[in-house]
């Protein structure tokens, strides 16, 4: 397993130009696979549209203490891209004068950001219904200054969603490094044991899961309920609500898959299992992401490969939501990954 | 021509066969898809069930699609290799258990 970004590695796929060249030619060259576009002019006319905005996602940095195989971040502990406080701050007037109800902190790791704790203050004093922070958990046990974190997080209400690919240690650390399994669990405990993701409790833990492989996730339930009860049984561990999300072709997940010649299968997978229910509720329609360096993207994976919204507002300092809200979101070959099967978002699935 | 009898991407022409009988392909089909529903079995159990008869019938098809079904329904290694050895303890058992006949043959016709 790799323990740099392809950044660091210097790695062709670090670059998402290639990434996108890599999506628009082979299997969905003309003649082959259609494209995401087409595939979506079949049962829409119309392009995707941004419906109300609900959830802003802030990219704090791609600093990360792990260095998972299928990260479409790129992220690891050679990352260095952090969002400024300038950039911080624009957000923060954002939250107070747009109709947002979730604030959705994702990295990396965002619990590094050196003026995370400071945000997070700032941004609950503003009260929005959900805020979400994505913590990887080992970063809960990495260094005796983030120990008190669940503490912290209880304080300011935050709703922790937390990877855990797998409730078996094997395909946990296949999937995100050696040791990771264990000292997930032990994260796991701290939070159980501040009151999150009790019955009742009114401190949501969810928990996110990734096929360890070039597969799609099963049905979202059915697997809550293996989880729940694996945990349960073996670890005392209780939580909320597992969202199942599919792994989508780019980044590093795109290196394991070209690498172990899954590709062309995968992206055939994908395509077969595209679902119209899904396109209706795709989650770039109420969201806006916002890169650590301020530009602002229809999601996540968007920023990762660099396709900023087609506005001429593209940065937060110029944010002008009646604006953007006209924009059309960019789509390429790598958004099947959110349309197949039960459909795939950071919520979770959505069809 | 080297063409293997087997070959993987057929299995995705699976549905075809309705082609040439599209009332009897829909009718299995149909059937097929209720059998796996979840009721009385888990869909797990049954996808389970499945890798283990594709061994006993050696169907590359069928190994390649409920490794990949189990894969996506979370089922780990060891469940899929234990659900292996069931198939061939059956199997190996069904051969085995015929010793009984042989042995009662052997006795008949001695002396």
């Amino acid at each position: 397993m790799a323990t740099k970004s392809l950044k660091g590695r210097v790695h062709d796929l670090a670059d998402s130009s290639t990434q996108l060249e890599f999506l628009s030619n082979g299997i969905f060259a003309p003649g082959g696979l259609p494209s995401f576009k087409e595939k979506l002019n079949t049962v829409q006319a119309e392009a995707l549209k941004p419906k109300s905005l609900e959830i802003l996602q802030m990219n704090l940095g791609y600093m990360c203490n792990q260095v998972c195989a299928h990260c479409h971040v790129d992220a690891g502990p050679d990352r260095k891209e952090m969002m400024s406080r300038a950039t911080l701050e624009h957000c923060l007037q954002i939250l107070k004068t747009t109709p947002v109800t979730t604030l959705d902190l994702t990295g990396g790791a965002p619990e590094m950001h050196p003026d995370f704790r400071w945000f997070v203050s700032e941004a609950a004093k503003i009260g929005v219904e959900d805020f979400i922070v994505r913590s990887n958990l080992t970063i809960l046990r990495a260094n005796k200054k983030y120990y008190d974190l669940p503490h912290f997080f209880k304080d300011h209400h935050i709703h922790v969603v937390s990877s855990l690919p797998f409730y078996k240690k094997d395909k946990t650390d296949r999937q995100r490094g050696e040791g990771v399994f264990s000292q997930s669990i032990q994260a796991l405990v701290e939070l159980n044991k501040v009151g999150y993701g009790k019955a009742d409790s009114g401190f949501q833990l969810d928990l996110v899961y990734n096929p360890s492989g070039a597969f799609l996730p099963a049905d979202q339930l059915a697997l809550e309920n293996d989880f729940k009860k694996a945990l349960k049984k073996e670890y005392d561990i209780d939580f909320n609500q597992l969202f199942t999300i599919t792994n989508l072709p780019i980044s590093r997940f795109l290196e394991y898959l070209i690498a172990s010649e899954n590709y062309e299968d995968y992206m055939q997978l994908l395509v077969e299992a595209f679902n119209p229910a899904a396109v209706a509720n795709v989650m770039c329609t109420n969201t806006l992401s916002v890169g650590w360096d301020g530009y602002l993207y229809d999601c996540d994976f968007n920023q990762m490969l660099d396709l900023k919204v087609a506005s001429p507002v593209q940065h937060i300092k110029d944010f002008d939501l009646d604006q953007l809200q006209t924009r059309e979101i960019c789509v390429s070959q790598h958004c099947y990954g959110c349309t197949a099967g039960a459909g795939s978002s950071c919520q979770g699935s959505v069809a | 021509m080297n063409t293997p009898y087997y070959q993987s991407q057929d299995l995705k022409k699976f549905k075809n066969i309705s082609d040439w009988s599209p009332e009897l392909g829909k009718k299995f089909f149909d059937y097929y898809n209720s059998v796996f529903e979840e009721s009385a079995l888990s869909a797990r159990e049954k996808s389970l069930i499945a890798l283990a008869v594709a061994h006993t019938v050696q169907c590359p098809y069928c190994i390649d699609a409920y490794t990949q079904d189990g894969l996506e329904r979370g089922v780990d290694k060891e469940e899929m290799m234990e659900a292996v050895h069931v198939a061939a303890a059956i199997r190996g058992g069904a051969s085995l258990v015929h010793g009984v006949q042989m042995m009662e043959v052997y006795e008949k016709r001695s002396m």
